[in-house]
């Protein structure tokens, strides 16, 4: 296959402490885009590193900087503030066509008077290589992603699924040492979108490049990623994996964009050395970990999974009281909305188990327990 | 009254059916002045041409089909040498004009935004605006001056006049195709190690060259049929094929005039059409 980054695979491999090589480094970022009316902050003193071979998602909704970020890397825009290095050596100000990293485009970018053979073909040329090396990588970049017997076809001629691929196999040939995937599934439909997120996470195994993945779609991030990043508004509101970010977000932000949540005033009551007592109703007191900020005395909001919580039948041991106001059977579980005695709602998926009767009809009074090991104070 | 009342219904009925745009041609009486306008426009052209078929000297008498006009024409070597020289100064304005006008499109669509850029457009665009007269005045003086302290009397004022008018006509069509193009294509040859040197003659200049084509044609159009600018700025001896026409006219009409004119019309029609196909590629 691609003999592209064998230094870095094998030095991974042989070495664990040059395995955490840093591929890309964001130091305290900021791009402002000025006209002659307005100013915009696309992106606010950000910092962020990137591991080699990782496979790193940039998840926000749009306007949020994500793609201003992956313009950053690239090379098209260049920040008002703040570096970026790539393998330690300062590429701020680089322009990208020195840049040894690739993109792959939202609208794939492939040039229409050339076929797919003269596209892919076309970085390598640039750089420069031997006409039996350009030659010799298409071959094996077309063969990469399965696009053979299409290479001498003009790009207007073939599918939306297949210029996809040659975008992909464009931005791979000159094997950069990073490969940035700027919302590029976005305009596939639902079938050809999972064959493709399969189809990446292949080539980055396969090639070893470090892929930065931009998309607005919190599935794809959290079935994709080595490592995320959840931004908003111009700021990284957490780093970490699909996991960490799943059951543990830290911001009411992250808690509401990736999954659904339950969010839960309550009192801190009491607090010890790395935890507090939250009071969450008038029954129940949950212990949590907390940082310095949270104080006793302050209001604080939890988050809860959805999946988190089960429904009991309403005892006073319960954490919660409240009644259905609304159920919808899914097979594998139920959702039930549940009117609490403070009139908040709150969302149960309650896992139906072997052959356990649907228990809880709406108007039922019921207790709802919470998992508390998974529950998590947010600053908002 | 019930026709129009069953017309407007129609309308109506089209409109409500969801016809995108509100159709003109259900209106009484649309044909009718469509085919009256078309006949108006073309009646003159079509009998210019079936008389330069004529026999016979006179130009408004039919005397039988001949190609002898066209013969004449076509042997008059004052014609062939008009003829010639109007070949000459329309590919010389139509290729320095396209050039500039390159340049302009590329001036005005492959930067950012700032400050004057209308003014810029208008700038460009403004001999279409000023009566041809005007321009031609103005060039008469202009280069009668330049005559004085130089002393050259070529044929390189008619071809930097024609150069003149043909840059907008040039432009309009360079800067349309620019501003079709998908930036984000430049944008991803210099993401693929392509310096703009290198990105420009690779990726822009492929892709804007029908444009270029298409200026280039009206351009040679334009100037081929100019007659006030060339009327005024010529020297002696420096007619062109329009304007030594005119010049045949003032003596006295023959048919000869009738081929010479449809053959222009032929070679417009041609370049036009042409125009029209580079442009819709």
């Amino acid at each position: 296959m691609l003999s592209v980054s064998n230094v870095y695979q094998s030095c991974k491999l042989s070495d664990p402490v040059c395995s955490r090589q840093i591929a890309v480094e964001i130091q305290c970022a900021t791009k402002v885009f000025e006209s002659r009316t307005s100013s915009v902050t696309a992106l606010d003193n950000v910092s962020l590193e990137i591991q080699q071979n990782e496979f790193f998602t940039l998840l926000g909704p749009s306007g949020c900087g994500k793609t201003t970020l992956l313009r950053l890397i690239a090379g098209f825009e260049h920040p008002s503030d703040g570096q970026i290095r790539l393998y330690g050596e300062d590429i701020t100000f680089w322009p990208p066509y020195q840049r040894p990293v690739n993109t792959v485009f939202q609208n794939y970018a492939l040039f229409p008077h050339m076929t797919v053979r003269q596209n892919i073909s076309f970085g390598l040329e640039m750089l420069k290589r031997s006409k039996a090396e350009i030659s010799k990588t298409v071959a094996e970049v077309l063969n990469l992603v399965r696009m053979e017997e299409l290479a001498e076809r003009r790009v207007s001629d073939i599918s939306g699924g297949q210029q996809q691929r040659v975008a992909l196999a464009r931005a791979l040939a000159p094997q950069p040492k990073v490969l940035l995937l700027d919302e590029s599934l976005s305009a596939l439909d639902y079938k050809l979108r999972q064959d493709m997120q399969i189809e990446l996470k292949r080539l980055q195994h396969e090639t070893g490049i470090t892929f930065v993945f931009v998309t607005h779609d919190q599935e794809e991030a959290l079935t994709m990623s080595d490592r995320m990043a959840v931004m908003n508004v111009g700021k990284i509101l957490q780093v970490g994996t699909p996991g960490e970010i799943y059951n543990f977000p830290k911001q009411r932000f992250v808690a509401e964009f990736i999954g659904d949540s339950n969010f839960l005033e309550g009192y801190v009551v009491a607090r010890s050395s790395s935890r507090a007592k939250v009071e969450l109703s008038p029954t129940y007191c949950a212990d949590l970990p907390a940082d310095d900020a949270v104080q006793p005395g302050t209001r604080v909001s939890v988050a809860v999974r959805p999946e988190q919580a089960t429904l009991t039948s309403a005892t006073t041991a319960a954490a919660l009281q409240g009644r259905v106001s609304n159920m919808v059977y899914f097979g594998t579980h139920t959702h039930y909305v549940i009117k609490l005695e403070n009139g908040d709602l709150f969302t149960v998926h309650q896992q139906n188990l072997s052959g356990h009767e649907i228990e809880y009809e709406p108007g039922h009074a019921v207790g709802v327990t919470l998992n508390q090991s998974t529950m998590q104070i947010l600053k908002d | 009254m019930s026709v129009l009342r069953n017309a407007r219904k129609l309308i109506v009925a089209r409109a409500i059916a969801g016809n995108r745009h509100f159709a003109v041609r259900y209106l009484p009486g649309f044909s009718t002045i469509a085919v009256l306008c078309f006949v108006l426009l073309y009646a003159p052209i079509v009998a210019l041409v079936i008389y330069s078929f004529n026999s016979g000297t006179n130009i408004a008498l039919w005397e039988g089909f001949s190609l002898h006009w066209y013969t004449v024409a076509w042997e008059n070597e004052l014609v062939q040498e008009v003829t010639f020289r109007s070949l000459i100064v329309a590919s010389m304005a139509a290729v320095t004009s396209t050039m500039l006008a390159t340049m302009a499109a590329l001036g005005t669509t492959r930067t950012g935004d700032y400050r004057g850029r209308m003014l810029i457009y208008a700038t460009i665009n403004q001999p279409l605006m000023v009566p041809e007269i005007v321009t031609g005045v103005a060039l008469l003086i202009f280069f009668a001056i330049v005559k004085a302290f130089t002393g050259y009397h070529g044929l390189a004022y008619l071809i930097a006049a024609h150069t003149a008018f043909c840059i907008p006509f040039a432009y309009l069509p360079i800067r349309a195709r620019l501003e079709g193009m998908d930036s984000s294509l430049e944008t991803a040859a210099q993401d693929l190690y392509a310096t703009p040197v290198k990105t420009f003659w690779r990726i822009t200049l492929p892709l804007m060259w029908p444009g270029i084509l298409a200026g280039f044609m009206l351009a040679f159009v334009i100037s081929l049929d100019d007659v006030v600018i060339t009327e005024l700025v010529k020297s002696a001896g420096q007619d062109t094929l329009p304007t030594y026409m005119l010049g045949q006219l003032r003596r006295g009409i023959t048919p000869e005039v009738n081929a010479i004119s449809s053959a222009l019309l032929g070679i417009s029609i041609l370049l036009v059409s042409l125009f029209f196909v580079l442009r819709n590629r």
